[in-house]
């Protein structure tokens, strides 16, 4: 009895997609024949028996996705030691479809970009949930007819952004990419996503088991919104003079090596506002109302693995510098997918950053267990009135939900005005 | 062949079918072939058997998860076993990672090669043990330098350039189109035209240096590049085993006596760049199916058949063939690898007080888990 465990059929790879199997229990194998057929991060092999002898059993099923090292298949019987060959030029590679241009490099590009093979591969195959892989883009585009000008820290950049150079209009000598170009289409693509839309799945339903992530979040929900009575506020705000901060800090040797955006300074407000309406900051437990006099400063993230709401411990003793180093650790962490629970345990207050998805306000939920969130939309230049005038200001709309169980409209007004009037005027926090 | 005209088709005396090809333009390059005897070119055809059969036993290992790596030369072998054949005995071979027949033709144990890709060994073997055929160069062109160096050295010794074809010594350098972009490959051209240094550089153009194409990487035929550093150049059908030594006897007579030269093998790559690679993804089937109908070992069987020899004994060359690289299997299965500290013993030609104190720090560090290490 031997046991077949997968190799890894490239260098450094970790995991392999069962594709198809090309015996069955109870054939006679030998050495060389091939037995399956999987599809790495890199491309699409055979792998031959390295036994003789008689299939006892598959241990894995097509369309699972298996890590290196797993047993997947057990032969009984036989000589490990015999040899058949037969005479093959093209010895590793069939594949029938998809000669495409992708183009094969020296590194892994991770199990995330691992090429899907066209519907026979899907056979009795439970939805593809568990794996979670993104589709790859719907479509991409093909090398265009006149090449993209630009210099690599622009293509590095672009890259970073997720910006096709190819979609960008270069504003350049003789249609040079500049930075600003990318930095905008960027922008842009933040606010219009899903341009091109996918088509309709097959089947009239998909069913997607509510499980990990998903299931944590479905109950933080329904805990909070049906324990704790929301009332939402909402203000708009002239945030021109925080855009003007925001350059300012940029430009600034101190912030050269860190992110600067106006969420920091929204932070920065709700900080110096909780010091006011201190009670925002609370927990209800029913019988009593927890003032803390700390503030664990959540911060509501779309993350690979779904909505993730990391804080920022003790955010209330942190200088600026501190609290943008903070914020850019806390986020690169979650996209990295390596938040740990500790990182989203005892928050006090959250905000959630809709504005990046190009959304001016909206009801946010609260995170189980706190009295307040703050939403921040998006900010762009609207008609404002400034001295009986109309001009065009950086406009932005400050909304909050609050647990009115804890708390009262007074308390909550002055709260969200005290936010809104900072990122009026953050001077203010020169107190 | 140094004149000034460009060729528009590559030296070939066996045409795709293996019927010779009769043209005066290569007279004197049948002459030449025609030092192969009858059985010259059986055996030929069996190391290019050997080799074939070697390269799909170890393609398979692979994908048993029993090598690391493969680097298939499938396709190759014409050029090979040609330019192994032209070689003399004295002369010194300096490889890439692809010259399997080369190596096997030298004396290299199928075994060393695999023990390379299955990390058994840092690498290498005694090249006094294989006539003169060095170690595989796995980083990309840095051998041109090398091989030209060593040249170099044999001129300065005074080595080559006697006359006398039967003593002096040469040099062979093989790399691909790929390498040929490389800096170390220009160098190594510069040097040998600037010194007459012995060497011929043996450049198998297999048309895909990994995913870009050998016409995306040269303007100019590479033949025709090196002519431009003054070196003599052909350019012979790789596909071709009696074209491929022909020209490759002569430029290596010719370095013996202070010639340097360089000889630009047209073949093709038939499987992919190695294992961890999906040719599907960047080059079109009917290239490689146009390229199947020109295989080598196909031809030259052609070409047997037609001086007589039945096909018995070819396919009893190719029983022979599977056999060595089941013995092959057999024999790396319960093979073990070389000791931990095997590599301080290879640094140095003496003994050097750094290295071993190294050395010593290992096995303390090993004996550190009681023996499990």
């Amino acid at each position: 009895m031997q046991e077949f465990r997968l190799p890894d059929p490239g260098e450094g790879l970790t995991e392999a997609e069962i594709v198809t199997w090309r015996v069955q229990p109870g054939d006679a194998v030998h050495v060389n024949d091939v037995l399956l057929e999987v599809e790495t991060a890199k491309s699409l092999v055979e792998l031959p028996s390295p036994f003789d002898g008689t299939v006892e059993a598959l241990l894995v099923e097509e369309g699972q996705t298996v890590e290196v090292g797993t047993p997947i298949i057990r032969v009984s019987g036989g000589d490990a030691d015999a040899v058949e060959t037969t005479i093959d030029t093209q010895q590793t590679v069939d594949r029938d479809e998809e000669g495409g241009a992708v183009l094969v490099g020296y590194g892994v590009r991770g199990g995330a970009e691992t090429r899907r093979r066209k519907p026979h591969t899907v056979r009795d195959v439970p939805p593809p949930v568990a794996s979670a892989r993104p589709a790859p883009p719907a479509s991409v585009p093909a090398a265009s007819a006149t090449p993209v000008i630009a210099k690599p820290p622009i293509r590095k950049l672009a890259k970073d952004l997720g910006v096709d150079l190819a979609a960008v209009v270069g504003t350049g000598l003789a249609g040079e990419v500049t930075r600003d170009d990318v930095v905008q289409s960027a922008k842009q693509a933040s606010v219009f996503r899903n341009l091109q839309a996918p088509e309709w799945s097959g089947g009239r339903e998909e069913r997607i088991p509510v499980k990990g992530v998903r299931k944590v979040i479905a109950q933080g929900m329904v805990d909070s919104a049906f324990t704790a009575p929301h009332v939402s506020v909402f203000t708009d705000v002239d945030a021109t003079r925080t855009m003007e901060f925001v350059q300012r800090l940029k430009a600034s040797a101190d912030f050269a090596d860190v992110k600067v955006s106006p969420l920091l300074i929204m932070a920065k407000a709700i900080l110096w506002a909780i010091r006011r309406s201190p009670q925002v900051n609370s927990t209800f437990t029913g019988d009593e109302l927890v003032v803390h006099h700390y503030v664990n400063l959540g911060i509501a993230a779309a993350t690979p693995r779904g909505l993730l709401v990391p804080n920022v411990k003790d955010a209330q003793q942190m200088s600026l510098l501190e609290l943008a180093r903070s914020l850019q650790q806390l986020t690169t962490t979650a996209r990295e997918g390596r938040t740990q629970p500790a990182d989203m345990q005892h928050g006090t207050f959250t905000i959630t950053n809709i504005g990046v998805f190009g959304m001016d306000t909206g009801t946010p939920i609260l995170n189980p267990g706190e009295t307040g969130i703050i939403a921040l939309g998006t900010i762009r230049q609207k008609p404002w009135v400034v001295d009986g005038e109309v001009r065009p200001r950086w406009v932005t709309t400050v909304g909050g939900s609050f647990d009115h169980r804890a708390i009262d409209g007074d308390v909550i007004s002055r709260f969200v005005a005290d936010v809104a009037s900072i990122l009026e005027e953050p001077a203010l926090l020169l107190d | 062949m140094t004149g000034p005209e460009v060729a528009t088709e590559p030296i070939r005396l066996l045409d795709a079918d293996g019927s010779l090809v009769e043209s005066d333009a290569n007279a004197e390059w049948r002459e030449l072939a025609g030092q192969l005897s009858t059985d010259d070119r059986l055996a030929m055809h069996g190391e290019m058997l050997r080799t074939r059969r070697f390269d799909i036993e170890a393609g398979h290992l692979q994908r048993q998860g029993k090598l690391g790596l493969w680097v298939p030369s499938i396709g190759q072998e014409g050029a090979q076993v040609g330019a192994a054949w032209a070689s003399r005995d004295q002369d010194t071979i300096f490889p890439s990672y692809r010259e399997h027949l080369i190596a096997l033709h030298r004396g290299v144990d199928m075994l060393q090669i695999i023990d390379i890709f299955r990390g058994a060994v840092h690498g290498g073997w005694d090249p006094l043990e294989t006539r003169g055929m060095r170690i595989y160069s796995l980083v990309i062109a840095t051998h041109a330098l090398h091989s030209t160096g060593y040249a170099m050295g044999i001129r300065f010794d005074g080595a080559c350039g006697t006359g006398d074809a039967s003593r002096d010594e040469a040099v062979m350098a093989f790399y691909g189109d790929g390498a040929a972009s490389q800096g170390d490959a220009s160098e190594g051209l510069v040097f040998a035209a600037s010194y007459d240094a012995p060497i011929v550089f043996f450049v198998q153009n297999n048309k895909w240096a990994i995913s870009v194409p050998s016409t995306r990487q040269s303007r100019t035929p590479l033949h025709e590049r090196a002519r431009g550093f003054g070196l003599d150049a052909a350019w012979v059908d790789g596909n071709d085993p009696l074209a491929s030594f022909a020209v490759t006897r002569r430029m290596l007579d010719a370095a013996r006596q202070g010639r340097p030269g360089y000889v630009e093998a047209d073949t093709y790559r038939m499987g992919a760049h190695t294992t961890s690679d999906d040719p599907t993804r960047y080059r079109p089937s009917d290239e490689e199916e146009s390229w199947r109908r020109r295989d080598p070992i196909a031809r030259l069987a052609a070409h047997l058949r037609e001086l007589g020899v039945d096909d018995a004994t070819l396919a009893e060359q190719d029983r022979e063939a599977v056999e060595l690289a089941a013995d092959m299997r057999r024999r790396m299965l319960v093979a073990g690898t070389a000791a931990s500290d095997d590599i301080f013993d290879h640094v140095y030609s003496e003994p050097h007080p750094l290295v071993l104190e190294q050395k010593r720090a290992l096995a303390e560090f090993e004996a550190g888990f009681g023996g499990d290490a």
